[in-house]
């Protein structure tokens, strides 16, 4: 069942939920953020709407840099713009921004620790009909690497605008991962949302649960739509959104495996290098556990609806059910 | 200013001896690093330090300070000697480059020292910073700062110089003056060899910059130079400074295998024979 502890969507079971990107949620959250500090400045590559920096820039036009098709430069001079004072945020696709600039980001934000965040929109498979050259399966492990970085890849948009919110006040280099397309509402203004906390999203009624399942950004709808059909199975599930991939809440992934012994991690990215890595590297040095991982196996993408992708690719609702039945029966 | 006293010129001519001669004893001491390019930008630090830079050496966090961002990194002895002799720390200091724990990194890396406003070393990125840092500081409109960025010529083959010319210019960033350390070598050889760059200065004029060519080792000509940037409106300005690497050494200067080693112990005695007679010759 939902924790309602954390004061979840109620209805996010029903057919009928209410959808939005985690993308208009960056937007949301960007003009708030701009609202309350006026150091905050808006730097984009040719892309404004597409990356819902417009809310922000609608009311905010003299704290826009329209950087044109040029991301590198973009981040270097969002560098530049924090170190007198400014609260950067550089938009683009992810496959450009970090994907094109990482050793901008690398050397003149993260090596020079500068106060910038980068936003990478269109992430992962579910960007669909554009094809494989625009789904980056690889910002995560591009970012976590960095030293000094912050990681966060929220589940929907309400957890986007309040990530959002949250990093402009908070100083260090980050990036923020959202996507493209309208996916449910799972959480509410009401859920609490710190970096570097995991939160048990779903979990048995009463119980130990059997297998913890871990999964960042939107792809945790699937996760709760399986779990919710094994919970009816009567297999005990706990399921936790780990929004936050770095600095990773070791303890939470310690505790949930302890509890579980078997975890499942799910993402819309690689699985070399993901957030799966992350648990996996933490769980083998702390309390080595059995593991599957629910990714994109070391393959690009191609064009199809956002459906049919994630069955394809084995990311979808019954390729986690399989994994889950997979994983009791070792 | 617009022009420069004899007397001054005088003063700084025996400074930037002074700033050759703890680079030649840093190199020699580190047992590595970039000497060429070092020696040829010593009068341009100079004069930027001693007579152009609106800064306070006792407080270098001094937010209404100009900001000096040295984009091709390896020549930073040159900046930590210049910066030594200005008063931001004690010249002794200088003995530590590349040695472990030291304020002065191989190449500039502001965790190890934040008074540098930026660290660099790869290539290519230093004017884009520039570039932000004026943009912000025109935000910021009320105080009157200058952004200065020293680049060397052969890094103009990365291309995100190019899209940062073509942001400042769009920004119209009168309060950015960019010196290209124009000294024709690179590590593969020459730079018209290694990637053609001339006529280097139609590319920047194209690209609606306001450029300017100059001798980097005559005063008058730096001065007037600066002063001219200074004054420049609604556009960014390149000073294309022709320096001569090594300058300062005779057995050195124009050698491009200078670029990237330090000298060895009877290497270091004749070169700095050789700048303290030059030395006794400007008193």
């Amino acid at each position: 069942m939902l924790n309602q502890n954390l004061k979840l969507n109620t209805k996010i079971f029903n057919s009928d939920v209410e959808k939005k990107s985690t993308r208009i949620g960056f937007g949301e959250g960007l003009l708030l953020a701009g609202i309350d500090d006026e150091k905050v400045v808006g730097l984009c590559a040719d892309l404004l709407e597409s990356v819902k920096m417009n809310i922000f820039t609608d009311k905010f036009p003299k704290r826009f840099i329209e950087a044109g098709i040029a991301e590198q430069n973009m981040a270097s001079v969002a560098s530049g713009m924090a170190s007198m004072g400014k609260i950067p945020f550089i938009t683009s696709y992810a496959i450009f921004n970090p994907g094109r600039n990482w050793e901008q980001i690398r050397t003149t934000i993260c090596y020079n620790n500068q106060n910038v965040k980068i936003i990478g929109s269109h992430a992962g498979l579910s960007v669909g009909p554009d094809g494989g050259s625009h789904q980056i399966l690889e910002d995560i492990a591009l970012m976590r690497v960095l030293p000094n970085m912050v990681v966060i890849s929220p589940c929907d948009a309400i957890e986007a605008k309040k990530a959002t919110m949250v990093i402009a006040k908070t100083e260090s280099p980050s990036y923020l991962r959202v996507a493209r397309n309208d996916t449910p509402i799972i959480t509410t203004e009401e859920t609490p949302f710190e970096i570097g906390k995991a939160q048990i999203v779903f979990g048995p009624e009463n119980g130990l649960a059997q297998v913890g399942i871990i999964a960042t950004g939107p792809i945790l709808y699937n996760v709760l739509i399986a779990a919710k059909k094994l919970e009816s199975e009567g297999v005990k599930i706990k399921v936790m959104n780990l929004s936050t991939i770095k600095p990773l809440d070791i303890n939470a992934v310690i505790s949930l495996a302890k509890e579980t012994k078997r975890i499942i991690t799910v993402e819309d990215h690689q699985v070399i290098g993901g957030m799966g890595s992350a648990v996996a590297e933490c769980l083998s040095e702390f309390y080595p556990t059995k593991i599957e991982f629910i990714g994109v196996k070391d393959q690009f993408g191609q064009s199809g609806t956002p459906t049919e992708l994630a069955k394809y690719y084995k990311i979808d609702t019954e390729s986690i059910i399989e994994s889950i039945y997979k994983i009791l029966n070792k | 200013m617009e022009t420069i006293k004899d007397e001054t010129i005088k003063d700084l001519t025996i400074k930037a001896n002074d700033i050759r001669k703890s680079i030649v004893e840093m190199l020699y001491l580190a047992g590595s690093g970039h000497t060429a390019g070092a020696l040829g930008m010593a009068d341009v630090f100079t004069y930027l330090y001693f007579n152009a830079l609106k800064h306070k050496p006792e407080n270098p966090y001094w937010i209404e300070r100009d900001r000096l961002i040295l984009s091709n990194g390896h020549i930073c002895p040159v900046l930590y000697a210049t910066m030594a002799h200005a008063g931001y720390f004690k010249i002794e200091e200088l003995k530590t480059l590349r040695k472990f724990g030291s304020h002065l990194q191989g190449h500039p890396h502001r965790e190890f020292f934040p008074i540098v406003e930026t660290s660099s070393g790869p290539l290519g990125e230093g004017l884009s910073q520039a570039v932000g840092m004026a943009i912000a500081s025109r935000m910021d409109n009320g105080i009157n700062k200058t952004i200065y960025c020293v680049v060397g010529d052969g890094e103009l083959n990365e291309g995100q110089n190019w899209e940062a010319i073509m942001l400042g210019a769009k920004y119209k960033l009168d309060n950015l003056i960019v010196i290209i350390d124009r000294n024709f070598i690179q590590i593969d050889g020459t730079t018209e060899e290694v990637m053609p760059l001339s006529v280097l200065e139609d590319k920047w004029k194209s690209f609606n910059w306001d450029i300017q060519k100059i001798d980097g080792h005559n005063f008058k000509e730096i001065n007037h130079a600066i002063y001219h940037a200074k004054n420049t409106k609604w556009k960014p300005s390149v000073i294309i400074a022709n320096t001569i690497p090594g300058k300062g050494v005779k057995e050195w200067e124009n050698d491009y295998r200078w670029h990237g080693i330090a000298p060895n112990k009877d290497q270091y005695e004749m070169a700095i024979k050789e700048l303290n007679i030059l030395g006794d010759k400007l008193k």
